[in-house]
């Protein structure tokens, strides 16, 4: 039974291939965001400008439907990177970037948007987008896994 | 499925659902109050073991399918991914692949009880019909299944087989191309195959559920060959066949899991490890084992046309069985001499099988004509004859006066045919194991082996010396396309460590691409990554190996193989050796001579190596003492370079092979268990019905 089931778990090439991968952020400029693919899915980089900053920062946290700060969403000291998996907590599609009414994502599955932090804002997604694991290898790098 | 059956369930929630759909009256009626002859013995085990192979068969088969991917191009390393990587995935490939000739090996035992006991006569000529039939298509079936691995041998059977349709006239080859979906086998060939042989078992399930309903019409035969009478004739199906089938299938399973566990490339052509290639045909084309008899009725008969036509004929004719044989007494048990020829029979078969693996020249084709002649006149003379010149002796009035007979003296000769047989099969398959014989070359000493036998491990030691042998002398002509870095820190594995094996990547350079710019780059080598190849490509290699392709080195121990004669390949079995492969790489490394034998004629640009096949060797003499430097003080000789990259190419051949033995031994311990407890059940439940 245990092999019959065990098999269907990713293969040891496929866990193999979701190692880390380090990507360089020296060619993004402000207010542009990348999207590179880890494990199969799509991770945003965005480099917020002064004004996104600020908007992630000036709403009152207790009112989002899932609330989180702005400074617990990014790495202290690299407040301009953001760094979410763009995939909608609501049934996996992939969201817009710079759409929606809060200059952030917007999914065009079920109309969800995200602000500039990538937090629920409006619509049927029950949680904010994921941060997946990452850190600072220097200051134009991260390691994301 | 024996008329209306008087199950009532009395819960409520089923008593609703019975008068909608009586099923579990049907189920009730034809598996627990079935009425089954209680003079049956072990030789009626095996539909019940049938039908638990074809269950294996198609869930393993559905599962392995998840994992396959139908291509010319990648089927042969899906398969490998399969057993390196899936979880698992080892003991999944080695069940669908042994499994396909237990199932064999059960439906031939099933046949013969058949004609021996004349199952097939008035009633029951539309089940023995039918069973052709599904007979039929298990060939259909094992064969377009053998063709998926895109080895050598499934490239070439696939060739072969196909081609027999060529001999039909004037469609021949319009046919032919039909199947192939090209001018030759190719991709669209392995399609199809792979949508075919995922259709067709559950046809043959389909066609199954026939056979038992006709079955449970005409009721089953019983070694005394009289129709059960009356209720003292026999028992109910629940418990007593049931226990009876369940250690029956018991029993096989230990066989089957020595396959599995011990044995996995025991009946598989080691030429199938050897990725397809339409350009060169190997040296001898065997079929698997179970369809060697026809194959050898086939190359008996020098007209294209007909050898196919006999070929089929073969299995066609046991349609006719029914007919053939008009004998009034069923069972061979009351037929002297029907007994004798019918024993005959069985070693004409086993004879054929033995010839069908022979090359087909000399005294084989000679004998070859003889028993195909002698099969075919089974048939259509002997048993015709028999039924009208024979005189059988009284048959018992009725099955339970069969039993009351029967329990004077225990017969011992049901043993002694057990063990005959097992003889003639292992002849037989000795028949496979040489055909396979590499010709001109002496056979290579045979090494003692940590990894051999039931408990044998890999030494990490050897594997590490080895690894390094392999790169500093062996890499840079031959590839390991199949070993990923990662594979060393593995468990079974050389025993480094995850930071060792990455530390080990790091220092190859690997192609990777293309980058933003489009373009390819190199980089360091991560745990992910695959042992490069030392050429881009086939060509490339050629060139700058004078003409030969050194050949991959990921499965080249799977891959080699020589024969090893009567009896020992028996003996083999029991002993569990099968380090055929390891033995011949090393010999191999070490066999070089520096100066040919008188009167061997060396082509330029060759080497003399004692033990390759033709003795002229390509590749020159790769390893000398001291070449290799260990720091573990072992002595720098060939003899010890060729046994530890020996040791560690086995290992990149098979990297599960501890864990297979493992697992092996706990399912072998489970499975005696199992089966003495079934045992006991089973003569306490018969306890009251003798």
């Amino acid at each position: 039974m245990v092999p019959l089931v065990s098999q269907m778990n990713p293969d040891a090439s496929t866990v193999a291939a979701g190692a880390p991968i380090e990507v360089d952020l020296t060619p993004i400029a402000e207010g542009q965001d990348i999207k590179v693919f880890w494990r199969g899915k799509p991770i945003y980089i965005s480099h917020r400008t002064k004004k996104q900053i600020e908007e992630a920062r000036a709403v009152s946290v207790s009112s989002l439907p899932d609330p989180q700060s702005d400074e617990q969403r990014v790495k202290p000291g690299h407040d301009q990177w953001l760094v979410v998996v763009g995939i909608c907590t609501h049934l996996g599609c992939i969201p817009i970037a710079h759409e929606g009414q809060y200059d952030g994502f917007f999914c065009p599955c079920h109309g969800s948007v995200y602000d500039t932090s990538g937090r629920i804002r409006q619509g049927p997604a029950p949680t904010n987008l994921a941060v997946p694991p990452y850190t600072f290898v220097s200051d134009t790098k991260i390691q994301i896994g | 499925m024996s008329g209306p059956s008087d199950f009532q369930p009395t819960n409520p929630a089923l008593k609703w659902i019975e008068r909608r759909l009586p099923i579990m009256g049907l189920m009730h009626s034809s598996f627990v109050a079935y009425p089954t002859p209680r003079n049956l013995n072990y030789w009626w085990t095996f539909g019940a073991i049938l039908s638990f192979m074809l269950g294996v068969q198609i869930l393993t088969g559905v599962i392995l399918a998840m994992h396959y991917t139908p291509h010319a191009d990648m089927a042969f390393k899906s398969v490998e991914l399969i057993v390196r990587d899936v979880n698992y995935g080892w003991l999944l490939r080695n069940i669908h692949a042994s499994g396909a000739s237990m199932f064999f090996f059960a439906v031939y035992i099933h046949m013969f009880r058949g004609l021996y006991y004349g199952s097939y006569k008035e009633p029951r000529e539309v089940l023995w019909i039918l069973g052709v039939i599904i007979y039929l298509l298990m060939m259909a079936t094992g064969f377009m299944g053998y063709v998926l691995p895109w080895g050598q041998m499934s490239f070439w059977g696939a060739t072969v087989i196909t081609n027999l349709f060529s001999a039909v006239p004037y469609f021949g080859e319009s046919i032919v191309t039909l199947l192939w979906g090209g001018y030759a086998v190719g991709n669209p060939t392995l399609n199809r195959f792979f949508s075919l042989h995922y259709l067709l078992p559950f046809v043959i399930a389909g066609v199954v559920v026939l056979h038992i309903w006709a079955l449970h019409v005409a009721g089953q035969n019983n070694p005394a060959g009289v129709e059960a009478k009356t209720e003292k004739d026999t028992v109910p199906f629940t418990p007593y066949a049931t226990m009876k089938d369940m250690f029956g299938v018991s029993c096989f399973l230990l066989f089957f899991a020595w396959f599995i566990f011990y044995m996995p490339n025991y009946l598989g052509d080691p030429e199938n490890y050897i990725p397809a290639n339409p350009a060169v045909t190997p040296a001898h084309i065997v079929p698997e084992w179970y369809y060697l008899p026809f194959y050898a009725i086939l190359r008996s008969i020098p007209n294209k046309l007909a050898g196919v036509v006999a070929m089929f004929g073969a299995i066609i004719i046991l349609a006719f069985l029914p007919w053939l044989d008009s004998a009034k007494t069923r069972s061979s048990k009351y037929r002297p001499l029907a007994k004798q020829f019918f024993w005959m029979f069985v070693v004409v078969c086993i004879g054929l099988g033995y010839l069908g693996a022979q090359p087909p020249e000399g005294i084989y084709v000679i004998v070859g004509r003889i028993l195909t002649f002698l099969y075919f006149a089974y048939f259509l003379i002997l048993l015709p004859l028999l039924a009208r010149i024979e005189k059988p002796r009284p048959v018992p009035n009725s099955i339970a006066d069969d039993v009351l007979a029967k329990t004077g003296g225990k017969p011992a000769p049901m043993v002694s045919t057990v063990i005959a047989l097992m003889v003639a099969g292992g002849l037989f398959l000795g028949g496979a194991e040489t055909a396979r014989a590499a010709e001109g070359s002496t056979k290579p000493p045979a090494q003692k082996w940590s990894f051999s036998g039931p408990f044998g491990k890999f030494d990490r030691g050897a594997m590490q010396r080895g690894l390094k042998v392999y790169k500093e002398v062996c890499a840079s002509c031959h590839g390991l396309s199949f070993v990923a870095f990662r594979n060393l820190a593995e468990a079974g594995g050389p025993g480094y460590s995850v930071a060792q094996a990455q530390a080990f990547a790091s220092e190859y350079k690997v192609k990777d691409g293309p980058n933003d710019q489009g373009e390819m780059f190199e980089r360091p080598g991560r745990p992910a990554d695959y042992f490069p190849s030392p050429f881009p490509n086939e060509q490339a290699a050629r060139a700058a190996n004078g003409g030969a392709f050194p050949p991959d080195l990921s499965l080249i121990t799977k891959a080699r193989s020589y024969s090893r004669g009567f009896p020992m390949f028996l003996i083999d079995f029991f002993t569990q050796y099968q380090e055929q492969g390891p033995d011949y790489v090393t010999a191999l490394l070490q066999g070089y001579e520096d100066k040919p034998p008188a009167g061997f004629n060396l082509p330029e640009g060759s080497y003399y190596n004692t033990y390759f096949p033709g003795h002229a060797i390509k590749m020159p003499k790769p390893l000398n003492d001291g070449q290799v430097t260990y720091d573990d003080g072992s002595p720098a000789t060939v003899a010890q370079y060729a046994k530890d990259v020996t040791h560690f190419l086995m290992w990149a051949a098979e990297p599960h092979m501890e864990a297979r033995k493992q697992l092996g031994l706990q399912v072998f311990v489970f499975l005696i268990l199992l089966t003495v407890l079934l045992y006991f059940t089973k003569k306490k439940v018969w306890a009251n019905a003798h």
